[in-house]
């Protein structure tokens, strides 16, 4: 297995060599070379999988962890060192085809979606970088190779949320994608830090002496670690960056903000995972409530909001808190007893990157179309957009769980795994689950039926994207159909290891249905209609919760309030004042007094070989006398 | 016992096929001088690069692993010098004396090389000799210039009265102990008065080389005279050659003297970055500015020295290889930009990098390496030899250096800041260094951002040392 460190090697040359010299080359050619070389990325990957998948599993029934490349990069002590590597298990593995999957779909459809922008040759240098961080992060073999790629994951996101560097909003929300997930990452080194220094080591699976040195620490390094997962991953309330870093371009927001680099926080969570459950259960616990709460909360915000990429970037969060949920629920390693929600939270992670950056995509032909993200642009594209209609209409129904998309199959384990948590748990995270059908279909009412706003459409006709950007609409939407019910995605990848045949709980399965078609029903008939006098009439009389929501509960102003008023004033101003007066004047008087040296010294060399050589021979006799004397 | 001395052979053998050459490209066929040396030194490189452990001529004659290493380093500086100097000896004034150049050069590397492997005082004091004599010609190339001249003189009468308190000292040792040769010294050196006298006296020799306060007083006034590539040659190689030899022979035979060497070092270090920190803040003229750096650089160097054993001399040989890297591209600028603009002071840097981004770009990270920030080779070459001292409980000395570092981060910026930020209305016109000096500014520039990211290179000399 030895070929996959071309995985990370072809976009590491791609990023240097695009973004060095993609300014002297057309357009065509630089997105040429960034999408061969990422094709190339996928097929080595599918290779990977099909190569490791296809090995078998060992004696025990598991399939093997490979390290075909590990490099000692800075060596601490014997045990403490930090390497750089490639580590082949099921979820790595699973996340290559994830990530270069999507990533390739989305270089293929930025060539229409991108087409004639200023800077293209750096988009695709952009997205090379991406990609390769990503990838870097997936096959790390130990947390601290993950941290370095997590940051380049961050500066990457970073660099493409600002990518309309002219637009004001682009800058401030790519400032602010950027400060919030370092703010959280210093969680996740504080953690690392902590796991290292008690245990030395920074590998995934520590040896049992280390872990006994670790003691009651590991909780709170896996919990800190978890605060720079919650960053990435958008969970309330670091949540904030993600609405707004949807000023990226639109394929950006399908292949990072909803399909790879926001689950990194769910990736995270499951490469500890047998640290979580062995050492640290009621964290696991924890992570599941924070994960819960935040499904719920952006459920309720998705359902009003009326910019379309924001509903989807709610959706995102709320559906990263699903699979958080899934994972959090787990009690044991055994996916028989309680470890069903390890092999949901990664099969939804799957099928969730599909469908979702189908949505993306789709939103992205939708806004190329109309030239506006506002729903009142929108209605009754259904004539105009065929393709996309369709297309989205099959994300829409996956993301609601509809049988037989491949959306139902995940959900549904994720919803067995909470009613075996606990009943609680289960009837929230089912209502929140109908909740998603509801505003899904609202987001796709309003934009497919619904009132045509016919003066917009008359004075520019809205159109079918190129086969360039329906194309991967419809390779993403046939993975959506088809993953949930060809894939035995629990022979691959489980809690223990060990092959698990997904058995559908009809009562879970008919419960879940019944609430998602209810939901169907409501949003057709609230907004189906070309007037929608529910909805205008319940907006109205809870005008009050209406508008909360709408403002997403006020969170970035409480965040403002804290940071502007609170900390700005109280802790920043001081310190600026102090650090200017006492410091700055300490450290001025220092440099004077430097200076001062330098002058008043100068006058020794005079440039006179004798003086010279008197200091020469004055040193070596006081250097004799003070060793002499002192020893 | 020939093949034993391969290095020095196949060094000699360049020597003389330069001496050829010489003779064989007479102008205007000169510039074929340059691809010659560099061509040799490349062959001499990869001949010797795998390094050996050699032993000749009864002991006299010793090379380890890891001088083995150092003479490959010191062979590639050497040749980086080579490919930047071509373009100073283009000048009508120096194209008839450029084969001269080359093969004082190789003749004062070969000096180096005998001084590094010496078993004994004797090929020692005969290795040191041949690196310095040659040396002072090699000041003087500009010889037509003043202050070449001038720093010519300087620096061969320094090194005179610094290479007869060097021999008193070994005379004295040779006296109590009977014996020149390293091995069977050790014991016999076991810390008397006159033996303590005797071990700063040798220190003198080679703290003069190494420009060591209050060895250090030739520094700047040959630094300045001296052509910018002998300058850059003098302030790396020599230097290189004469830390690593202090080391190795501390190492081999003052074992019973660690207490007085440590307090020696520790003084010296402390006064050298001290002072040569308060001048290098004052100069405006960017090679005695670069005189005062590298004394500053010389007592960080001793920080290893003073951390000793293997740590210390891995990463003494790192931070060499460091510092060749960084000093020899800022030399290497120097030099562009006299050579076109004949200026050497600060302010003709004022907005250097609205004419040539590229050379700006260089001297900043050069710079940056020579301070120590990260990510830069220089930090982590930085952090090996204040570990490495550390790690011996010299807390005191470390942190003193770490205070300095600050200060001559405020010097190193003061030239980046002329470059990027003080307006200049007239600054030095745009121009196209020859091929060669652009090849040896890249391979700078590799140095410095690679030696520190790659670990493996500390490890390697970390296993060799």
């Amino acid at each position: 297995m030895e070929f996959t460190i071309l995985i990370l090697v072809l976009p590491a040359i791609c990023f240097p060599l695009l973004a060095l010299f993609g300014m002297k080359m057309p357009h065509r050619v630089a997105g040429t070379i960034g999408t061969v070389a990422i094709g190339a990325v996928t097929i080595l990957s599918y290779i990977t999988a099909l190569n490791y998948f296809g090995a078998g599993r060992t004696a025990e029934g598991i399939f093997p962890t490979l390290t075909p490349w590990n490099i000692r990069w800075l060596p601490f002590t014997e045990t403490l060192h930090i390497d750089m590597g490639i580590m082949l298990d099921p979820i790595s593995v699973m996340m290559l085809v994830v990530i270069t999957t999507v990533s390739l779909m989305v270089h293929i459809y930025s060539f229409g979606y991108m087409k004639g922008e200023k800077g293209f040759q750096r988009y695709y240098a952009f997205l090379s970088l991406f990609t390769f961080s990503m990838l870097g992060l997936v096959v790390a073999t130990n947390i601290f190779q993950m941290y370095i790629f997590w940051e380049l994951v961050g500066v990457s996101s970073y660099l493409l949320i600002g990518f309309y560097y002219t637009k004001p909003e682009a800058i401030a929300a790519s400032k602010k994608a950027f400060i919030v997930t370092r703010f959280a990452d210093l969680g996740f080194l504080i953690g690392i830090l902590l796991y290292g220094y008690y245990m030395q080591t920074f590998t995934f699976t520590p040896a049992a002496d280390q872990l006994m040195k670790a003691g009651m620490i590991l909780p709170w390094a896996l919990g800190l670690m978890f605060v720079g997962g919650a960053g990435k991953s958008a969970m309330f309330p670091l949540h904030i960056w993600l609405p707004d870093a949807m000023e990226g371009p639109t394929p950006v927001s399908a292949l990072i903000h909803a399909a790879t680099m926001v689950v990194a926080g769910v990736y995270l969570v499951a490469r500890m995972f047998p640290l979580f459950i062995g050492f640290a259960p009621e964290t696991l616990h924890v992570v599941a409530y924070v994960g819960a709460f935040t499904a719920f909360y952006a459920a309720t915000v998705a359902c009003v909001q009326s910019d379309i990429k924001r509903v989807l970037a709610f959706s995102t969060i709320s559906q990263i808190g699903f699979m958080m949920v899934a994972l959090g629920v787990c009690t044991s390693m055994d996916p028989h007893e309680g470890g069903l929600g390890y092999m949901a939270g990664m099969f939804h992670l799957f099928t969730h990157a599909m469908f979702k950056a189908l949505l993306f995509l789709g939103a992205g032909c939708i806004i190329h179309a109309v030239h506006s993200n506002e729903m009142s642009t929108m209605g009754g594209l259904r004539k105009y957009m065929p393709v996309t209609h369709i297309t989205f209409l099959i994300a829409c129904l996956a993301i609601a769980g509809i049988w037989p998309l491949s959306g139902f199959f995940s959900k549904d384990e994720i919803l067995a795994a909470c009613f075996a948590f606990s009943p609680v748990m289960g009837w929230i995270m089912t209502a929140i689950a109908g909740m998603t059908a509801f505003y899904m279909f609202r987001l796709y009412y309003c934009i497919f039926w619904g009132k045509e706003n016919t003066e917009l459409h008359k004075e520019h006709v809205p159109h079918e994207s190129p086969l360039t950007m329906t194309v991967p609409l419809m390779i993403l939407a046939a993975i959506t159909i088809v993953a949930g019910w060809i894939l035995p995605f629990g022979h691959f990848v489980s809690s223990d290891g060990k092959a698990y045949d997904i058995h559908i709980d009809t009562g879970v399965a008919a419960i879940s249905l019944v609430v998602a078609l209810f939901a169907i029903g409501l949003a057709t008939y609230m907004y189906a209609r070309s007037s929608q006098p529910l909805a205008d009439s319940l907006a109205r009389r809870f005008s009050g919760l209406h508008k909360a929501a709408y403002r997403r509960f006020y969170l970035d102003e409480i965040w403002l309030f804290v940071t502007k008023k609170i900390i700005f004033n109280c802790i920043s101003t001081p310190i600026a004042w102090f650090d200017r007066h006492v410091i700055d004047n300490f450290m001025n008087m220092l440099a004077a007094g430097t200076q001062a040296c330098g002058t008043l010294i100068r006058p020794v060399q005079t440039g006179k070989i004798q003086t010279y050589t008197i200091w020469f021979f004055a040193g070596i006799i006081i250097l004799t006398v003070i060793l002499l004397l002192a020893l | 016992m020939l093949i034993a001395i391969q290095a020095e052979i196949t060094l000699t053998a360049a020597l003389v096929l330069m001496l050829v050459a010489d003779l064989i490209f007479k102008e205007p066929n000169h510039k074929y001088l340059q691809a010659s040396a560099v061509i040799l030194m490349l062959i001499h490189t990869a001949l010797n690069i795998v390094p050996t452990d050699t032993e000749a001529f009864g002991g006299m004659y010793h090379s380890s692993m890891i001088s083995s290493v150092m003479k490959t380093i010191l062979s590639t500086g050497t040749l980086l010098v080579f490919m930047q100097a071509g373009q100073w000896l283009e000048r009508e004034d120096t194209r008839h004396k450029a084969g001269e150049f080359y093969i004082i050069t190789l003749s004062t590397l070969l000096g180096m090389y005998f001084m590094m492997s010496a078993g004994s005082f004797i090929l020692f004091y005969v290795g040191l000799e041949l690196a310095s004599i040659p040396m002072a010609c090699l000041v003087t190339m500009d010889k037509k210039r003043h202050e070449s001249a001038e720093a010519g003189a300087k620096f061969i009468l320094n090194s005179m009265f610094s290479s007869g308190l060097m021999l008193y000292g070994m005379s004295l040792i040779y006296g109590t102990c009977g014996t020149t040769y390293f091995e069977d010294i050790t014991a016999a050196l076991t810390g008397t008065p006159l033996q303590i006298m005797a071990t700063v006296f040798f220190f003198a020799g080679l703290g003069f080389k190494l420009s060591l306060v209050p060895f250090h007083m030739w520094t700047p006034d040959t630094y300045q005279g001296a052509p910018a590539p002998v300058s850059g040659y003098l302030s790396v190689i020599s230097k290189g050659a004469a830390a690593f030899t202090l080391m190795s022979i501390i190492l081999k035979i003052f074992g019973n003297m660690t207490a007085q060497w440590n307090l020696l070092l520790s003084i010296v270090i402390v006064a050298t970055i001290t002072v040569a920190n308060l001048f290098a803040i004052k100069q405006t003229n960017l090679k005695r500015f670069m005189a005062y750096s590298s004394i500053s650089q010389a007592g960080y160097i001793m920080l290893a020295v003073l951390g000793g054993g293997a740590m210390g001399m891995s990463s003494l040989v790192y931070y060499i290889t460091v510092y060749i890297a960084a000093n020899l591209a800022i030399f290497a600028v120097i030099g562009t930009v006299e050579q076109y603009s004949g200026r050497v002071d600060r302010d003709a840097y004022n907005g250097l990098y609205k004419t040539n981004p590229k050379l700006a770009l260089v001297m900043t990270l050069a710079l940056f390496s020579l301070a120590g920030i990260p990510p830069f080779a220089g930090f982590f070459s930085k952090f090996f030899v204040f570990a490495s001292a550390f790690r011996e409980g010299h807390w005191i000395v470390v942190f003193i250096a770490l205070i300095n570092t600050i200060i001559s981060l405020y010097y190193y910026l003061l030239i980046v800041k002329a470059m990027y930020i003080t307006p200049n209305d007239s600054p030095v016109s745009t121009f196209r260094s020859p091929a060669f000096t652009r090849a040896c500014l890249l391979v700078c520039l590799a140095g410095i951002i690679l030696l520190g990211l790659c670990s493996g290179v500390y490890q390697l000399f970390t296993d060799l040392a």
